[in-house]
This record gives structure tokens, sequence and C-alpha cells, in this order.
């Protein structure tokens, strides 16, 4: 426990430089100076995608043009899981360091991964509708997804409702861990229950299934909404930094310069 | 150790003893819920049988969910539980026996009226005792799971709903492999499969949850 505490006690800047910016007041400029690059990155990755997808990329032979969304919702399902993980290893970071930032960035993180799952599962409904004839089936992977927006809610409520932010953190990084098992299960319930989902269709151990040009337009647009993804995290963090900062000398300061 | 273990078993179900209306009003609750099925979506004997073993299950799960709050509420409302964190058993073993104790006035009751309501429906033998079985396994998985939820939301504001609301997604596979079990034996196949993953969902949040719990404990009095 020491240990902790010492870490984030050098934490202000002049200790270890790994935990340099593991203080919100040297973190806090340096996230103000990332969003553009990324943000800008997000654009270029964005429209490069969209282009690709939306005229490049071949007609499906069986779907026709309404495929085309499943270029949004593959990046969006991805994205929705990997934030998971990526939020819950922030919180585990937050609980055995106890640093502050940590549960700040999980907390950041949570409303874009629940809007990454919400669009997943909007847009795929919108392409079952054509494909399958329903806009929602009580499929496997379509009810694990939802199952996770239920889990980011569950997050979020959590979060919000203790009043003490650092309890706050710390309550949401156990809820996070505890729920992060149910990712695995959602990516292999595919192999689980066999059902009228397709099959993953592209993986890492054999050549994806599909024509490179759809292929290069899923990753674009997936990239476009990882860069997203840092740029609002980054955005929403700096504002819990600020708020919960209110009091103290360098957010005054701050305050007085602008 | 153990006996720090036996006795804080002891003492809770020695507590639940005392206030049997709180046990009761959950079996009730139970018998309730279950009756509520038929009556909504009509008595018709197919649609009964093909959906008794979700009924069940769904009522079981609500009712070992709302019998959650007394698992550390009443503890943490008159001081106990902050005695129990910085006595010199470890909290590991207190949060184990807790949940125990609690399987025993929750999940056990529930798990021996089941048949009975399974009865109701008129589910075959073979699929009456598998529906017992899969509820002995899988209800200790609900007190375990159900105790983390019940440790995050100690003292929190609204915290019956947010409790519901952080504990049933986490209850989704024990629910589908609990009555997945029942509905395999009524369609003649095999359970096996659906109970064996039941008994890994319960090895697992054998080892997670408490410790899970402990430290949301922890977090609570901080």
């Amino acid at each position: 426990m020491t240990n902790a505490y010492t870490l984030a006690a050098h934490a202000d800047g002049r200790g270890n430089p790994m935990f340099r910016f593991a203080a919100p007041q040297a973190f806090f400029p340096l996230a103000g100076k990332m969003i553009p690059w990324f943000a800008m990155l997000a654009a270029v990755f964005a429209a490069a995608g969209l282009y690709v997808s939306f005229f490049v990329a071949p007609t499906d032979f069986q779907q026709g043009e309404s495929y085309r969304v499943i270029f949004i919702h593959v990046a969006a399902a991805w994205m929705s899981m990997f934030l998971y993980v990526v939020m819950a290893i922030w919180a585990a970071i937050g609980l055995v360091l106890n640093t502050r930032l940590s549960g700040m960035m999980a907390s950041a993180i949570a409303p874009t991964g629940a809007m990454f799952t919400f669009v997943a599962l909007w847009t795929g409904a919108l392409w079952g509708k054509p494909t399958w004839g329903t806009w929602w089936v009580w499929d496997a992977r379509l009810t694990s997804e939802l199952i996770l927006l239920f889990l980011y809610l569950g997050f979020i409520a959590l979060t919000t409702a203790i009043d003490d932010p650092r309890r706050a953190d710390r309550a949401g990084a156990v809820l996070a861990i505890v729920g992060v098992i149910n990712v695995p299960i959602i990516y292999f319930s595919v192999k689980w229950w066999n059902t009228l989902h397709q099959g993953a269709s592209v993986s890492l151990t054999k050549a994806p299934s599909m024509a490179a040009t759809m292929f290069a337009g899923m990753i674009l647009v997936a990239l476009a909404a990882w860069m997203y993804s840092i740029v609002t995290a980054l955005w929403r963090v700096r504002s819990i930094i600020l708020e919960r900062e209110r009091n103290a000398l360098w957010v005054r300061e701050r305050g007085g310069e602008a | 150790m153990f006996q720090g273990l036996r006795s804080i078993i002891a003492r809770d179900l020695r507590l639940s003893m005392r206030r049997r209306g709180d046990v009761l009003n959950h079996l009730v609750f139970f018998v309730i819920v279950v009756t509520l099925f038929p009556l909504g979506v009509g008595p018709e004997p197919n649609l009964m049988h093909t959906m008794a073993p979700g009924i069940v299950w769904v009522a079981a799960l609500l009712a070992a969910m709302l019998s959650l709050q007394r698992l550390f509420a009443s503890d943490h409302a008159d001081g106990t539980l902050e005695q129990m964190l910085i006595s010199a058993h470890p909290l590991g073993l207190i949060v184990i026996g807790k949940i125990i104790a609690h399987w025993f006035m929750s999940g056990l009751p529930l798990t021996l009226l089941a048949p009975v309501l399974g009865v109701q429906f008129d589910l075959p033998q073979q699929a009456l005792w598998v529906l017992a079985l899969s509820l002995l396994i899988g209800t200790p998985v609900l007190s375990l799971i159900g105790a983390v939820g019940a440790a995050l939301t100690l003292g929190v504001r609204g915290g019956g709903v947010l409790l519901a609301l952080l504990v049933l997604p986490l209850y989704v596979p024990v629910l589908i492999f609990g009555a997945g079990g029942v509905a395999a034996v009524s369609n003649g196949m095999g359970a096996g499969p659906h109970l064996s993953l039941l008994g890994a969902f319960l090895a697992l949040s054998c080892v997670v949850a408490p410790w899970a719990a402990c430290a949301a404990l922890r977090v609570a009095y901080d």
C-alpha cells in the first residue's frame, strides 16, 4: 500500500517520468494538446473509410446495397467491446496503483462505449430488416451486445449514484472488472450457440472471406471510430478533471488566465 | 479459521430464523410471480409447457435478487459490518460465510419449492429433477454475484433499483443455462452440457465473487 501511495505522491511531475502524467494537473494540458491531432486523424480516417465503403467497395451480390451499413456496424461493435476492456484496464490500474486519473479515464470512456454499443445494435437492426426480414432476432450475439449495453448503463448508473468521486471510481472499477468477464462470453458466443447470426467474417488466423476493398473500408472506419473514441474520452476527462479539481490552485489560476 | 466461518454462518442463520417473515415473503413472492405468467399469457397447456422452465427460473432470479439487500444492509445499518471489517478474521472468510448463510435462506428454499411449481405446469418427472438440480447449482451463483452488487450499492442512493440494474445483466448466463437445461430435458435431450456449464459458472464465481465483494466492501468503508 505504501508503494502505491509513494507512486501517487511522485506523480506530480518530479518523480518517475512514467507517472508524470498520472497527475491530473499534468495530464490536463497534454490532453488538450493531443485532442486536435486525434480529431484530425479521426476526420481523415472517417472520410477515407466512408468513401471506400460507399463508393469503392463492390455491391454484394446477395444483399445488394443494404449491406453497406455493415461498415459502420462492425466498427461500432468492435469498439463497443474494445472500449469495455480498455475501461476495465483503466479501472484495474486505478484500483491497484491508486491513481486518481485512472478512475477518471474509466468514467470518461463509459459514455462513448455505451454510444457505440447502441450504434451497433441500431445499425444491426437496420441491416437485419432487409437481410433477415426482421429488426431483431433473439440470437446470442445480439443479446449479448444488448447485455453489454446494460453493463455500460449499470456502470454509469453506479458511478453517478455515488457522490464521493473517489468511492464512485473504485466501486465502478470493481464492477467493470467483474463485467469484463462478460466480454469474452460475447465474443465466443458465436461458437457456443450456433444460431442465425453469421459467423465472424474477419479473423486473424485465416484470410478474410471478403473483397479486399470491403476489408479496407471496414478497417478504415474502425480506425476512425478508434480515433474518435480517444478524442471524446480525452475531451470528457478534461471536463472531469476541471470539475473535480475546481478548488485546486492550478485550476483557479487557469480560470484567471482565460 | 473455519471456526470463524462456522460462527458467521450460524449467526446469520440464527438472525434470519428470528425474522422468519422475511424469508417467507420472498418465497411467497416467487410463487406469485410464477402464478402471474399463466394469467398474463393464457393457460394454453402447450405454451405453458414450453415456457415453464423459463418462468420458474426468471421468478427464482427475481426472488433471489430481492433478498440480496438483507445480505449486508442490516449489518451495515447497526455498525456490525464495520466491526467485521476490522476484526482479526480475514474479510474474505466473513463474506463467504455470509454468502453461504444467504444461500441457505434464499436459494435452498427456492430450489425445494420449484419442483412443486413445476408440477403446476405439468413438467415431466425427469424435467422436475433437472429443474431442482439446475437451481441447486445455479442459485449459489446468484448469491455469489449478488453479494458483489449488494456490497457495491451499500448505502448508495436508490440502492434497490441500482442493485437490480447491476446484478440482473450478470445473471443472464445462469438463466440461459439453467432454463435451457430444463427445456432440453423436456424436449428429450440430455441436460448434461447445460448443467456442466452452470457448474463452470459456479466455479468461476466462487473464485471471482468473494474477492470482488471484499474489494467493494473496502471501497464502501474507505
